[in-house]
């Protein structure tokens, strides 16, 4: 069984009269010790789609209208706040993007990883024994226990990610989600804590959701890739699927064909034109026509289903036609 | 040799903190040549920002010199300074702060002809501006339309139709793509490329994104500390990288094929060392995996290596 499962989940944003159609229809699995990289650009719903399986959406403005969340066998949207508190934080834990925001700047960061332990602490551990906890965390994750006393100012931005990763490894998850852990840092820090996290990964026995919009990130730790558009998922399938495999929604090739490559020499790159559609008022058929290169006529009325190939699939009509 | 249109000689910015300085950008050479960009790599905190801001004169540089054309702007009065942003202009990295939200997108774009008194006829103005507005593909409608109703890509159009609008020469582009997309940071790439050609511009194009500068620079400075580390033309410092610090760097970028997993990254331990005060030697000392003992006993001159490949490192000392 998987450890993960979603199963047509759509949320929505009411504000005032507009209705932000945020997430349209999710599906995904994610099996034990597997990582899923969920890829897009800003406002694809990928933090929205994160934040609903800890049910940490904004109260009054985010709703879940249709769908399951399975986590273990367990319905977590069906559950109470008290139930879903002793699953949060303890089997699902979430590394926030921006670590500077993230921590308390008024607690030490042993306090802050303490807390943790404390909230959980399921086996009534005694305080020296969490003390202990703090410190191999910290050791984990490559920060010199004495440490712990500082305050987050006194880290620098590297540092404090690594603090954020030790709070929500404290409990050793199940699962992680992990909602673009490297975007604040620089390149030479990104490359040591994406290590890190393999590493712990592989210890610790947990399975991942990299939330990013860094190809290359997917590319160096994802076993699984689904890629948002728009509220949908337009193309799921395995690293190989991706990376190997020459097929891809067009939009896939819009986001790779818009990277500057290390390797080739290309004079131009080939964006995507134009911008993300408007969540309040999404186009009709498929939500990218308006911006594909590849656009047919039945694009813009027909809803593209998914085509799938072995583990592949790809929400566009133009594999359609290849199928039949 | 084509025209020099800007040049840094020992070029420095310390600043004060309390008793101590802070070497923001210390002793650094730069030339670049008319119609060309140079590509300025670094972490952030390696004074690349500073480096940019003090070439245009918003910050007073501490010694050397800023040859604009042959002439030494860091003695310049402010109304010689005026004068001199109707040719050198910047593009700042946020197209969110960078913009007044309380002013219309024409007035953010006219405001510097309307300053320089550039075009004073209103009409005449505001034709200038519908201009330059297609220039960078933003749509005429938008001209009174206000900074909160762009998205981030459109604003960022907005800071370069800005910076166009009083025609200069020479641009800074202090991370101009970095806070985009990558479908918009590649529409964005494009139109400055474009804009380079049509109008025959000179970038000095500041980023910590190596692939960016990759694709846009004829010639790129590394930077570490506040020191040029190495410099060299665009495809000679990604084909044959000599600094310890800028290989760490080129393997640390994580490339979006299925080779990435069979490259092994060159992992530099620790982070950078703090510019207070700095020690004597090479700053990258602390965290090289190749660091000697004579690396931290005299600072370490950028020496010309091969031709027009300049590299500080006790490495190549012998060569």
């Amino acid at each position: 069984m998987s450890l993960l499962e979603i199963k047509d989940l759509e949320i929505i944003y009411t504000n005032g009269k507009n209705v932000v159609q945020a997430v349209n229809g999710i599906n995904f699995t994610l099996d034990k010790k597997e990582t899923l990289g969920l890829v897009g650009e800003t406002g694809a719903g990928k933090t929205t789609t994160a934040l609903s399986i800890l049910r940490l959406l904004p109260e009054r403005t985010g709703k879940i209208i249709n769908g399951s969340v399975n986590f273990d066998g367990i319905p977590l949207l069906d559950l109470n706040e008290r139930e879903m508190q002793s699953i949060r934080g303890a089997r699902i834990a979430m590394i926030f993007q921006d670590p500077m925001t993230s921590l308390n700047p008024v607690l030490t960061v042993g306090e802050q990883i303490e807390e943790a332990l404390m909230l959980h602490n399921i086996d009534n551990e005694s305080k020296e024994e969490i003390t202990k906890r703090v410190d191999e965390i910290l050791t984990l994750v490559g920060i010199n226990p004495e440490r712990k006393k500082n305050y987050p100012h006194e880290f620098s931005g590297g540092m404090k990610q690594r603090v954020v990763i030790a709070m929500s490894l404290a409990c050793s998850p199940e699962l992680l989600i992990a909602d673009e852990p490297t975007t604040a840092l620089d390149v030479t820090i990104q490359a040591q804590v994406l290590d890190m996290m393999e590493e712990l990964k592989q210890k610790l026995d947990m399975s991942m959701i990299m939330i990013t919009h860094d190809l290359g990130v997917v590319a160096k730790t994802c076993d699984k890739v689904a890629v948002l558009y728009a509220g949908e998922i337009i193309e799921y399938g395995t690293f190989e699927d991706f990376f190997i495999n020459k097929a891809h929604h067009p939009y896939t090739e819009g986001l790779f064909g818009s990277i500057p490559s290390i390797e080739d020499d290309a004079e131009r790159l080939t964006p995507i034109e134009g911008l993300m559609p408007d969540p309040t008022e999404l186009p009709e058929g498929c939500k990218f026509h308006p911006r594909c290169p590849k656009c047919m006529e039945k694009c813009k009325t027909e809803k593209p289903k998914d085509f799938i190939k072995g583990t592949h699939s790809i929400k566009c009509h133009l594999f359609a036609e290849e199928e039949n | 040799m084509a025209e020099i249109l800007i040049e840094t000689k020992g070029l420095k910015k310390y600043f004060d903190i309390g008793k101590n300085k802070l070497h923001a950008v210390d002793d650094v050479n730069l030339k670049i040549e008319k119609g060309k960009t140079l590509g300025i790599v670094g972490e952030s905190g390696c004074g690349k920002s500073t480096l940019g801001r003090t070439v245009l004169g918003l910050l007073k540089a501490t010694d050397g010199q800023v040859l604009y054309q042959g002439r030494d702007i860091t003695k310049y009065n402010s109304k010689q300074l005026k004068n001199l942003r109707k040719e050198i202009q910047i593009i700042f990295q946020d197209p969110y702060s960078s913009i007044n939200p309380r002013h219309s997108i024409g007035r953010i774009i006219g405001e510097p002809i309307l300053v320089n008194g550039i075009i004073k006829d209103k009409s005449i103005r505001r034709q200038r501006v519908l201009e330059l507005m297609e220039t960078v593909g933003l749509s005429q409608k938008l001209y009174n339309s206000y900074p909160h109703e762009l998205d981030g890509g459109r604003r960022q159009r907005v800071g370069v139709a800005r910076a166009l609008s009083v025609n200069p020469k020479f641009i800074v582009c202090d991370e101009p793509v970095s806070a985009l997309d990558v479908s918009i940071q590649a529409q964005i790439l494009n139109l400055l490329m474009d804009l380079q050609d049509d109008l025959g511009l000179t970038y000095m194009f500041i980023t910590h994104d190596l692939s960016v500068v990759k694709h846009i620079s004829d010639e790129i400075a590394v930077m570490y500390l506040g020191q040029c580390v190495e410099r060299s033309s665009s495809k000679e410092l990604f084909k044959n990288p000599m600094h310890p610090y800028t290989k760490a760097l080129l393997t640390a970028i994580p490339i979006p094929s299925a080779k990435a997993r069979e490259i092994k990254t060159e992992m530099i331990k620790g982070e950078l060392t703090s510019p207070i005060n700095p020690k004597p030697g090479c700053r990258f000392a602390s965290r090289c995996p190749q660091v000697k003992n004579e690396c931290t006993k005299a600072n370490v001159p950028l020496r010309e290596i091969k031709p027009g490949h300049f590299v500080a490192c006790t490495l190549y000392n012998n060569e």
